[in-house]
């Protein structure tokens, strides 16, 4: 069920947030199972939660009722968030993230927080302390990463809406491999406060979301100012959904040639040629444009994100909450065994390429060229936008892998990030909608790219080809029987 | 080598770490009260909480800005804040966030008497919280309470070049920074504190090993671990061998510096721009604006003292080096009935560097108003003097005495009887009684001895026990001896 | 781009990070590889390039001087490993030899 269905039962009197609570707790027992895209979940909490909303006598908000999962690396008060790692492991935040407040004030129930992994750090949701997420399409499969409990959540209908959070494709290429909308915001569009941050000039929160127009519903209200976060862009939000259905006509969209080349998946380009096909069809009018920095969008990528990180992870040691070695005999053992026990593999690999970079005598040619080439890489989108209003390309370039199949190789793994990489390092806001499937049957998406601030033209676009398209309608079956 | 070449090889410098009296954190809206119950002031922000993010307080630009132009820097046009990272429990996020390469302030200097003191940078940064180490326990414990109060650090050239300059250096730097009003200034709440960084040329054009002192609890403390540094590092020198580039230790009951332990982990603070925080620029606008408002500073205002009361230089200077000295002198002379004679303030002035400061110094006090004598009393002192109640030397002890007792000097000297004789009639009897004690002066005077009436006026005391007027007396002998120098 | 066991491990040590002998023999190569991959951003035109630490132009960010709320004490210490009354605790910090 959509948002807009589900708001549509409450106005006719159908059914209310308990009953929809419990319809949420069978939807979990179904597949949690299969897929394991909840980190934490609490029955109980939902049914508080919905009844307080029935109690509540004031005016409704725009997600009364609305089921949203989060994903476990933003703060809910009270409520375990542990970034699918061990050194959170008992961590309950004293406060609610931006995001947190304003979905309780639009009268959103908090559904759970999504698997993820670790961190935020990989692409399949694989590196996660409570075991991987599955594919809801094809349960031997990753489910795309980081947010993958989010994306995967959201394919099997537990809830219509989640949360997830993007620093180099972290909604997008889960949302496309799930077969489901994720939308990474430009950078500064949503507070991060709250956030528990991996690379603090990468990072954004989105929505995922079945179609379009529920994730521009909850995009509504997550996004705008805030001044806790200093990095918070004060402009105003418009209202997207009014503008969602105006149309695509003589809109001019990009083709980036550096997009279609080599290791493009066959199956994803089959898929993608059609939905090109698709949206001439509407009107738009298709360009074919050059990104030529493309190459240097993931090696700028790993050098900043895993020196910030390197820089943002330092607070994990044991002293304050979280994990704690026990019987530390002096202050270097408890840093060195907490932090040592506590992260995973892909973390600890990513944090000593951070301190590296960072390091006396590699400052300069690592951190500080890469800082370069950055402007580089958004000088490419500056002048691609000058000639067209968005961009499309592939989100991903294979559907959704095997699970273990790229856990040795951490390389080939960062490799799939390489089409909404140079999207974050730009600060642009990027969509990602369906677009079709592989002769495997593993969805494929299509990823539209705006200029900063202006999510509207993506939602009207991926709107009128959602609309035309009509792939949003299809649903995985569900798992049978439990054990599987 | 002799002493004097010694000490020109003496290369010292500053770092002041000054917590600005804000109300509140540079990136949170926690209070800085000093001495609020453990862990009370703190938010997930200044605990450095998963999630959290700063945002600057307006007032640490505004306040950092004012020093930086006290201390005659430039300001940077954009101000840029970056993550020094370390791990140390005290530092809730394990980096600090702090200035690197853009400080707010650069390139200034402070005046001493006889020297200009350059200032290499002026920047702002986040403090850290509390350690407290248990007698004998295993443990620390922590209080994050003072994490994230602002700091400036103002690091001087290293110009100094004694022990007795840096302490100069310190007391003129508290000064200027007490008089721009932005911080309490107090050591001993660690709202000012010092780190030094000594070194000895070997040869005149060799730079030797910079030692830093840590543990520096007063400004006496900075001059006395520097003497015993700069002996330490010349007799290892003397020796032929080499000083350790280290941070050492000042013990201050043992009147020494100790080396950390050398277990110490290599450091590197992988400076980067600190992400979650956007650049600041300041217009010339700005910088101006906060030009103009600075408040009247030590060597304005001693000129200013010099002008309007006629103060000799050296009394002018000391007299405004500490604000509340000065303020206390003005409080003083803007008292009295105007205009104030040159005479007048130089009364007051007088009393202050001399009988007032020494008592501040040998009681150790913070200043002025610690020496519990108001304006007031002063005030009072000098009246009873310039009414003839008492004289100047009764004055000293009546000054003594207030202080003790804590009563105002006119209620000292009523109840001590101490008031000045000036009955014309009680002091003729004792003259005519001196008179025919000592005809042997008495003579000497009548006869031309001038020197005679001086003694005759000290037995005149001795038989008054020191009550008697000394002017009237003198006045009152010359009338009855009707001598020939009368 | 060389890079050693023996330096991964000054690298761990610095972040304060305990490896295990085989995560030092596995790190090695890999950072080695993905290091080797970074090499090509050396052939970027930087010249003259000014680098980018803020993706949005913004500045002046700022809140007033106004006290907000602070946590409970409690509150504060409710995720702690190890406390004594109202204080954090770890293991003693000594500085001095």
């Amino acid at each position: 069920m959509t948002v807009f269905e589900l708001q549509q039962m409450y106005r006719q009197g159908k059914t209310g947030p308990s009953e929809v609570v419990r319809e949420l707790v069978k939807k979990v027992e179904v597949w949690e199972p299969a897929i394991h895209s909840l980190a934490w979940f609490d029955p109980e909490w939902l049914t508080r939660q919905a009844a307080a909303l029935e109690k509540g006598t004031g005016p409704k908000g725009p997600l009364w009722g609305v089921p949203v999962v989060v994903k476990d690396n933003i703060c809910v008060e009270g409520v375990p968030v542990t970034c699918a790692s061990r050194i959170l492991k008992g961590f309950r935040p004293p406060y609610n993230a931006t995001v947190i407040e304003r979905l309780q004030s639009a009268g959103a129930l908090l559904a759970g927080m999504a698997n993820m992994d670790e961190f935020a750090f990989g692409s399949s949701c694989e590196h996660s302390c409570y075991g991987p997420t599955r594919n809801p399409w094809d349960l031997s499969r990753v489910p795309g990463g980081s947010s993958g409990g989010s994306a995967a959540s959201v394919a099997a209908s537990i809830a219509p809406l989640a949360l997830g959070s993007d620093t180099g494709g972290s909604i997008r290429q889960p949302a496309s491999f799930c077969g489901v909308v994720g939308l990474k915001p430009t950078y500064g569009r949503v507070s991060r406060y709250g956030l528990i941050a991996f690379a603090s000039s990468l990072d954004q929160i989105g929505p995922l979301a079945r179609t379009v127009e529920d994730a521009a519903l909850l995009s509504q209200v997550i996004f705008g100012f805030d001044q806790r976060d200093s990095t918070s862009g004060d402009l105003p939000v418009p209202d997207y959904l009014q503008q969602i259905k105006t149309g695509v006509k003589g809109l001019k969209v990009g083709l980036p040639k550096e997009c279609f080349g080599k290791g493009l998946d066959a199956g994803v380009k089959t898929e993608l040629e059609k939905a090109f096909e698709q949206c001439r069809a509407l009107g738009i009018e298709l360009r074919e444009i050059s990104l030529p920095r493309t190459d240097y969008a993931i090696p700028t990528y790993y050098v900043l994100a895993t020196a910030e990180a390197s820089s943002n992870l330092a607070r994990f040691d044991g002293v304050q909450y979280g994990y704690r070695f026990p019987n530390a005999s002096n202050l270097m053992e408890l840093y060195a065994k907490t932090r040592g026990e506590g992260f995973g593999p892909e973390v600890k690999r990513r944090i000593i390429l951070g301190t590296f970079v960072l390091s006396s005598g590699y400052y300069d040619a690592y951190y500080g060229h890469a800082l370069k080439v950055r402007t580089l890489i958004k000088e490419d989108f500056d002048r691609a936008f000058e000639q067209v209003d968005c961009i499309l390309t592939p989100t991903a370039p294979t559907p959704a892998f095997r699970l273990g199949e790229k856990l040795q190789d951490p390389l080939t793994m960062y490799l799939s990030d390489i089409f909404t990489i140079s999207i974050n390092l730009a600060g642009l806001p990027a969509l990602s909608v369906p677009c079709g499937f592989t002769p495997e049957g593993l969805p494929v998406g299509l990823q539209w790219i705006g200029r900063p601030f202006q999510e509207e033209v993506l939602f009207r676009g991926a709107y009128a080809y959602q609309q035309a398209a009509g792939w949003h309608t299809k649903r995985p079956p569900e798992p049978k029987g439990a054990s599987s | 080598m002799s002493r004097q070449t010694a000490d020109s090889a003496v290369v010292i410098g500053l770092e002041v770490h000054l917590q600005l009296n804000t109300a509140t954190k540079i990136f949170c809206g926690c209070p800085t009260r000093f001495g609020a119950p453990p862990n009370s002031q703190v938010c997930p922000v200044c605990l450095g909480f998963p999630g959290v993010l700063p945002v600057l307080n307006r007032q640490v630009l505004r306040y950092g800005i004012r020093v930086a132009l006290g201390l005659n820097c430039s300001i940077q046009p954009k101000i840029v804040f970056h993550r020094k990272n370390y791990f140390y429990p005290d530092l809730p996020k394990a980096f600090q966030i702090s200035q690197y390469d853009l400080p707010l302030g650069s390139s200034g200097f402070v005046d001493l008497e006889n020297k200009k003191v350059r200032i290499n940078r002026v920047h702002m940064e986040e403090d850290a919280g509390k350690l407290i180490h248990k007698e004998g326990e295993p443990a620390s414990l922590v209080d994050y309470n003072r994490c994230g109060i602002p700091l400036l650090e103002i690091v001087s050239e290293p110009d100094l070049c004694s022990p007795e300059e840096a302490y100069a250096y310190l007391k003129t730097l508290k000064g200027i920074l007490q008089y721009l009003e932005v911080s309490d200034c107090d050591m001993e709440k660690g709202s000012l504190r010092c780190d030094a960084n000594v070194s000895l040329r070997p040869q005149p054009d060799v730079l030797g090993a910079k030692v830093e002192i840590k543990n520096l609890n007063s400004f006496k403390a900075v001059a006395r671990s520097l003497s015993y540094e700069i002996r330490r590092q010349g007799e290892i020198l003397e020796e032929g061998g080499r000083v350790v580039q280290e941070t050492r230790l000042w013990d201050d009951v043992k009147g020494v510096t100790q080396g950390m332990r050398s277990k110490e982990f290599a450091h590197d603070y992988r400076y980067f721009p600190e992400p979650d925080l956007v650049p600041f620029s300041v217009s010339t606008e700005e910088v101006e604006a906060v030009r103009a408002a600075l408040p009247e500073l030590p060597a304005q205002r001693a000129r200013r003292f010099m002008a309007a009361y006629g103060l000799p230089p050296a009394d002018a200077r000391q007299l405004t080096a500490e604000k509340a000295t000065a303020d206390y002198f003005e409080q003083c002379v803007k008292a009295l009935p105007a205009p104030v004679e040159n005479k007048r303030g130089k009364v007051f002035a007088n009393w202050i560097v001399s009988d007032i400061s020494r008592e501040i110094n040998e009681r150790g006090l913070e200043n002025i108003q610690a020496l519990g004598f108001p304006p007031s009393s002063l005030i009072e002192l000098i009246g009873l003097v310039e009414s003839g109640a008492i004289s100047g030397k009764m004055a000293k002890e009546v000054f003594i005495e207030s202080l003790a007792s804590k009563k105002s000097p006119a209620a000292v000297v009523a109840a001590k009887g101490m008031s000045q004789v000036t009955d014309r009639q009680a002091i003729r009897e004792a003259a005519l009684a001196v008179i025919q004690e000592q005809p042997k002066a008495a003579e000497d005077f009548r006869n031309g001895k001038a020197q005679a009436l001086m003694f005759m006026v000290g037995q005149l005391m001795k038989k008054t026990k020191g009550a008697a007027s000394p002017a009237i007396s003198q006045e009152i002998l010359k009338e009855l001896l009707g001598g020939e120098n009368s | 781009m060389e890079i050693s066991p023996k330096e991964v491990e000054y690298l761990a040590q610095l972040c304060r990070l305990e490896l295990t002998p085989e995560e030092l023999k596995l790190f090695a190569p890999q950072i080695k590889e993905i290091l080797s991959y970074v090499e090509i951003l050396k052939s970027a035109p930087t010249h003259n390039t000014p680098p980018t630490t803020h993706v949005l132009s913004l500045a002046n960010v700022y809140r007033e001087d106004q006290i907000r709320p602070s946590l409970d004490t409690e509150k504060a210490l409710a995720n702690a490993p190890a406390r004594e009354g109202p204080f954090f605790k770890v293991p003693k910090v000594i500085d001095a030899s």
